[in-house]
């Protein structure tokens, strides 16, 4: 078997704060073939864009990565020093970030943003990065000669796409699409992804897409997990899981949101909000909320296990 | 008020620089005509006690003060922004120490250290200048670092180093831009106080030769020729020291308005 382009293996990451240790991601294992997509879904604060951060070894302090072990492409990530994980950034991994309008310098130039990164990463001349940011936009669906133009002179879903560009730009072997959306109205939101499915096939992208809109992931993922409270509580092939959710979460997180083919079901939202990340309840970290709890919920911490092609960590199914 | 204070500011640059050929005597030159004569034709701002020109001495006297007040905002802007900037991107340890020693720095009530440090150095230009220069440094430091806390969380500096950025090119080409702004704003303001400091550091006999035409040298003696009624001494340098100080005032606060929209919804 082919060995999987990235590895991560019982990651946990901490920040330190005032009140004590804030486990933002604990214990997660996962893989992700070349040219696959995997969609992380989660509610705000499960830890995901933490965990995408940590794959850049990027993670925000006072974040740490505590335990656990990041393999791509035979590199371990975690163990790289600052000058070989530069040259992996942006060349070998990318990301792409939630908000368009903040992340792209407003003093630049949006071809400055292109020859920049070349510059960082490889000797290519000027007029060559130029001509390569041209192919880009063109690729983008945006006119080349608006490569002198500023930021602030494109639209939103405009600056994503240059965001996207630039992502792309380097033909990375992974990139880390953080929320790309969650920023832009509904129709953008749709040219985005309809463009980023494009890229992907044409360049061939493996793509991990953090959101928390479950209808994204259903659309552009092979395989989708599903985090809450730092964790990984179901991992597995898109359309398993949308047909027949396994975790009472995962139940819980597709009937809160609407569904197309079934529009006379009402959305019912999940009661109580996610557990503080400093004081988790003992336990399975979902039993306070869940409504198939019973009493090993409230014990133990449930461990993954396979069912159904997929991993669940839920008593339920141990 | 940006138009006002830039017109007075190079009113008097202009002044000074153009001072060789417009003043009509030779400003340190004694006995061009009789001792403390007011105002009258021949001398439009009267003489003083050696007998010196005070037109010619107005119109020079800006020299001094100008060349310092240039070198020392040059000289702590470097050294004030640099600082800022690094401690403030490096974060920890090394922003605790620059806050420290510059907070240190900024406790010293500015003429006070200023004197201090000249008179160690001795009188001169270039010591004038460092003297002020390291009285200044805190200024530039604080908004420096105010402002490099707030950018470097921006998400553009995130993805400059997600997409594999260096920490030196991310401050230069991200964060140093986005906060020249402000630093415009500091130098102006920071102008007056220096051709204050400079004009306090004359005054106190601690920066020039004495034949020197200085407006704060004008003030030290015009002081005692004041009780004898000579008020045109001490009453013209000195409100050319205003009118200078003034102008880089209001050039500074109507720049900050201007350069900083959010202050100018407020006011």
């Amino acid at each position: 078997m082919v060995e999987p382009l990235l590895t991560v293996r019982e990651l946990s990451v901490e920040y330190a704060s005032k009140r004590g240790q804030v486990k933002a991601v604990t214990d997660v294992s996962l893989f992700l073939d070349k040219g696959s997509t995997l969609g992380i879904v989660g509610e705000s604060g499960s830890g995901k864009s933490t965990l995408g951060f940590a794959i850049l070894n990027l993670v925000p302090s006072p974040g740490r990565v505590v335990a656990g072990k990041i393999m791509f492409d035979h590199t371990d990530i975690l163990k790289q020093n600052e000058d070989n994980m530069r040259r992996i950034r942006g060349a070998e991994i990318s990301m792409i970030f939630q908000d368009p309008l903040t992340s792209l310098n407003p003093l630049l130039k949006i071809r400055d943003h292109f020859t920049e990164l070349f510059r960082v990463h490889s000797s290519t001349n000027h007029e060559d990065s130029i001509s390569r940011a041209g192919q880009l936009l063109d690729d983008l669906g945006i006119a080349r000669e608006r490569l002198s133009d500023y930021p602030h002179q494109f639209s939103g879903g405009m600056r994503q796409r240059v965001m996207i560009g630039l992502a792309l730009a380097l033909n990375p072997k992974l990139v880390i699409a953080d929320e790309p959306t969650t920023a832009l109205d509904v129709i953008v939101e749709a040219q985005i992804l309809e463009l980023m499915k494009k890229l992907k096939d044409a360049y061939g992208l493996t793509l991990i897409l953090v959101t928390h809109n479950i209808g994204i992931v259903a659309e552009m993922a092979d395989r989708i997990a599903v985090m809450y409270a730092g964790r990984i509580i179901e991992m597995g092939p898109t359309n398993d899981i949308f047909a027949d959710p396994l975790h009472p979460y995962t139940k819980g997180l597709l009937e809160s949101a609407p569904n197309i083919l079934h529009p006379e079901r009402s959305m019912r939202p999940i009661p109580g909000s996610p557990p503080d990340l400093i004081t988790l309840p003992t336990g399975c970290k979902f039993h306070p909320r869940c409504p198939r709890v019973f009493e090993t919920c409230r014990m133990s911490d449930p461990l993954p296990v396979e069912c159904k092609r997929r991993l669940v960590a839920c008593h339920l199914y141990a | 008020m940006v138009v006002i204070g830039a017109i007075t500011v190079l009113a008097v640059v202009m002044m000074t620089i153009l001072s060789p050929y417009i003043s009509p005597f030779n400003p340190s030159a004694i006995n061009v005509g009789p001792l403390l004569q007011p105002p009258n034709s021949r001398f439009p701002l009267g003489t003083n006690h050696l007998g010196e020109d005070m037109l010619s001495r107005v119109l020079w006297g800006g020299w001094v003060m100008l060349q310092v007040a240039i070198l020392s905002v040059v000289i702590c802007s470097i050294i004030g922004v640099t600082i800022g900037l690094v401690g403030a991107y490096a974060g920890g340890f090394v922003d605790k120490i620059s806050s420290l020693v510059m907070d240190s720095i900024y406790a010293f009530p500015g003429l006070v250290l200023a004197i201090a440090i000249s008179a160690m150095l001795g009188p001169g230009v270039i010591n004038m200048a460092l003297a002020i220069a390291v009285v200044y440094i805190p200024s530039y430091f604080r908004v420096v670092r105010s402002q490099v806390l707030t950018v470097k969380e921006l998400t553009y500096v995130e993805a400059a180093r997600a997409l594999g950025a260096k920490s030196r090119r991310i401050l230069t080409r991200y964060i140093l831009p986005n906060l020249l702004p402000s630093v415009v704003v500091v130098i102006t303001l920071n102008f007056a106080d220096a051709i204050l400091t400079a004009a306090g550091l004359t005054f106190l006999g601690l920066g020039v030769p004495v034949s020197t035409a200085d407006w704060g040298w004008d003030l030290t003696y015009g002081r005692q020729l004041l009780f004898s009624g000579a008020w045109w001494v001490i009453g013209f340098p000195g409100l050319m020291i205003v009118v200078t100080v003034w102008g880089f005032t209001i050039m500074g606060e109507g720049l900050s308005e201007l350069l900083n929209p959010k202050l100018r919804e407020i006011a």
